[in-house]
């Protein structure tokens, strides 16, 4: 996702010459070299000071340009979380701060290097906007709505590398602010946002088998949550499902149970999140998903 | 005329300083008497330097706009540049009638889109950063404008403060000129008592790949030559030494003044003192 992340970016950066990049010390995957050496007035390096890298963002801003800010999840949003709020959100300036590999991605890098409250903390700010693409096409889709059209600041929570493509064939296309409906069914729902995705694919293939009608829907803008169309698919479905790679508290899973009780809504709803735990398990991105309990056979089970 | 030609270059009337610096001080005094607070002894403390900035330094374009920039990354000192922004008449008298009310758009801390501030500070440590973002971008345009800034020798321990002055130099920003409000006073009590391995401060910059020198920070003369005399190639830093409550005896370096606003007898002597100073 990285790498369409980085393409899409060196496309609008050739369309606009006020898109700049501001990186902190992240290898240069994909067109990033491309970027760098055709725009090297566009593309900084701050080395590892990430307070800096968002500060000289919101400069960039305030002078009428549209930077990215791009680095490792946590040391996107994190560790620069003060210069966020007060230069980019309080500012309401069109900055979109990259937090790749978000979640639990980084597996074997322990816990330091996971985001997995990330979207409780941007959502909590004022003016801030959060986008979670799917897979590597909806992530040229938010980048490129990040570029052109935003008019405050951003999250764009991206994964790392890796991804399937699994919005090809999608019943709707990317509109920002509007859950997107990849696959429309009447019996089941399953929420979802982010390369966590690609287990309620599977979740909605194996239902699918079993001769079940199944909607899969891409909840890619966080924020402003589509409240609207939340309601409709708790309306619509008997069953909706919430997988989501994030804490319990603060994402999509409690707003769908909000948004549930606002409309007294009859379906099943169940929810699948990471636990509000730091779990010291060192295996791939599935194995630590596992051991917070997200797994495709134990949802499947779970939700009978 | 050439586009060089209509811009305004730096100059200095030294006693027209002296004349404003009162006014602007009395006014801040004056603003005193409305509201409990106000940060007025951070305010004098770098009166000359923001005057100097906005009369002297800060060159204009044809169309009477400003080309060059400037951001109070010590936003808790910014009475001196409400009073030269109404001055200017960028600021009414409306606004400053309205400062801290319900119905006003003036706080404590500057507020970005408020007409002649361009970014909210208040949390120091943020504004450098910034200016070294608006410095890249007029030099990847070649608008030519630079960017002055103010912080405060309390705000240059914060680390994202030498994140930004290793980035300046670093990425070459020459268009950069900070002025370090070096009055050696926080709100607990004495700078060097906090940090006395804070000193000296000119070789600190320096050694981070800036031109830097320390003048006296009320000689609005010795400031103007500190930037026009510069080598340039590098972001400059001056250091400016300066007096807490600078004008007023009973503020001068007594910290419950960098907060609170005089009473009416303590009004009447700031007042007689001031007038003294320009006298003097």
């Amino acid at each position: 996702m990285r790498n369409t992340f980085s393409e899409a970016l060196y496309q609008a950066a050739t369309k606009n010459p006020r898109v700049y990049i501001v990186v902190a010390d992240i290898s240069p995957a994909g067109s990033m070299g491309k970027f760098s050496a055709q725009y090297p007035e566009r593309f900084i390096n701050v080395g590892v000071a990430e307070q800096s890298m968002i500060g000289i963002c919101a400069g960039l801003a305030l002078k009428g340009n549209r930077p990215f800010a791009y680095t490792i999840a946590t040391f996107s949003l994190y560790r620069p979380f003060e210069m966020v709020r007060d230069d980019l959100c309080y500012q309401n300036l069109p900055v979109t701060v990259v937090g790749m590999g978000a979640g639990v991605i980084y597996s074997t890098l322990g816990g330091t290097h996971h985001t997995q409250e990330d979207i409780a903390i941007a959502g909590a700010i004022p003016n801030m906007q959060i986008l979670a693409p799917c897979d590597p096409l909806e992530c040229t889709d938010a980048t490129s709505w990040c570029a052109e059209r935003s008019q405050g600041p951003t999250y764009l929570r991206i994964g790392k590398a890796g991804e399937p493509v699994l919005t090809k064939d999608a019943a709707e296309p990317f509109e920002f602010g509007k859950v997107r409906y990849l696959r429309r069914g009447t019996d089941v729902c399953i929420l979802s946002y982010g390369v966590i995705m690609k287990k309620a694919a599977e979740l909605a293939d194996r239902l699918q088998a079993e001769g079940k009608s199944v909607s899969l829907v891409s909840v890619h803008t966080v924020k402003p949550l589509d409240r609207l169309g939340i309601a409709e698919a708790l309306k619509r479905h008997r069953k909706v499902v919430v997988i989501e790679e994030h804490a319990p508290q603060g994402g999509l899973a409690p707003q769908t149970k909000q948004i549930a009780w606002d409309i007294k809504a009859t379906c099943q709803l169940h929810t699948f999140t990471l636990q509000d735990a730091f779990i010291h398990n060192y295996g791939s991105h599935d194995d630590l998903l596992a051991a917070h309990g997200i797994a495709t056979d134990r949802i499947h089970a779970a939700i009978g | 005329m050439t586009a060089a030609a209509a811009i305004r270059p730096n100059s200095l009337d030294a006693a027209a300083a002296r004349a404003r610096c009162l006014k602007f001080r009395r006014r801040i005094l004056d603003m005193s008497q409305r509201v409990s607070a106000l940060h007025i002894g951070s305010a004098y403390s770098c009166t000359e330097i923001v005057d100097l900035i906005y009369y002297g330094l800060m060159r204009r374009k044809a169309d009477g706009s400003f080309l060059d920039t400037f951001l109070m990354s010590k936003g808790h000192g910014c009475m001196i540049q409400y009073a030269i922004l109404e001055d200017l008449g960028i600021l009414s008298r409306a606004d400053m009638d309205a400062y801290c009310t319900p119905g006003g758009r003036l706080g404590v801390h500057p507020d970005h889109g408020n007409p002649g501030i361009v970014a909210a500070t208040g949390s120091l440590g943020h504004g450098l950063s910034m200016v070294v973002g608006m410095a890249l971008s007029e030099k990847a345009n070649k608008t030519g404008g630079n960017i002055y800034t103010v912080l405060s020798d309390g705000e240059v321990q914060e680390g994202s403060t030498w994140e930004a002055v290793l980035m300046a130099s670093s990425l070459k920003c020459d268009n950069v000129v900070a002025f370090l409000d070096y009055n050696n006073f926080q709100s607990l009590g004495k700078t060097s008592d906090t940090h006395p391995t804070f000193y000296p401060l000119v070789e600190k910059f320096t050694a981070f790949g800036w031109e830097s020198v320390e003048v006296a920070g009320h000689d609005s003369a010795a400031l103007f030559d500190a930037v026009t005399q510069r080598k340039g190639g590098k972001p400059l830093m001056v250091v400016a030494r300066t007096t807490k409550g600078k004008g007023v005896s009973y503020m001068e370096n007594v910290p419950i003044w960098h907060y609170r606003s005089p009473n009416r007898q303590e009004y009447e002597q700031a007042v007689k003192e001031l007038e003294a100073m320009v006298r003097s």
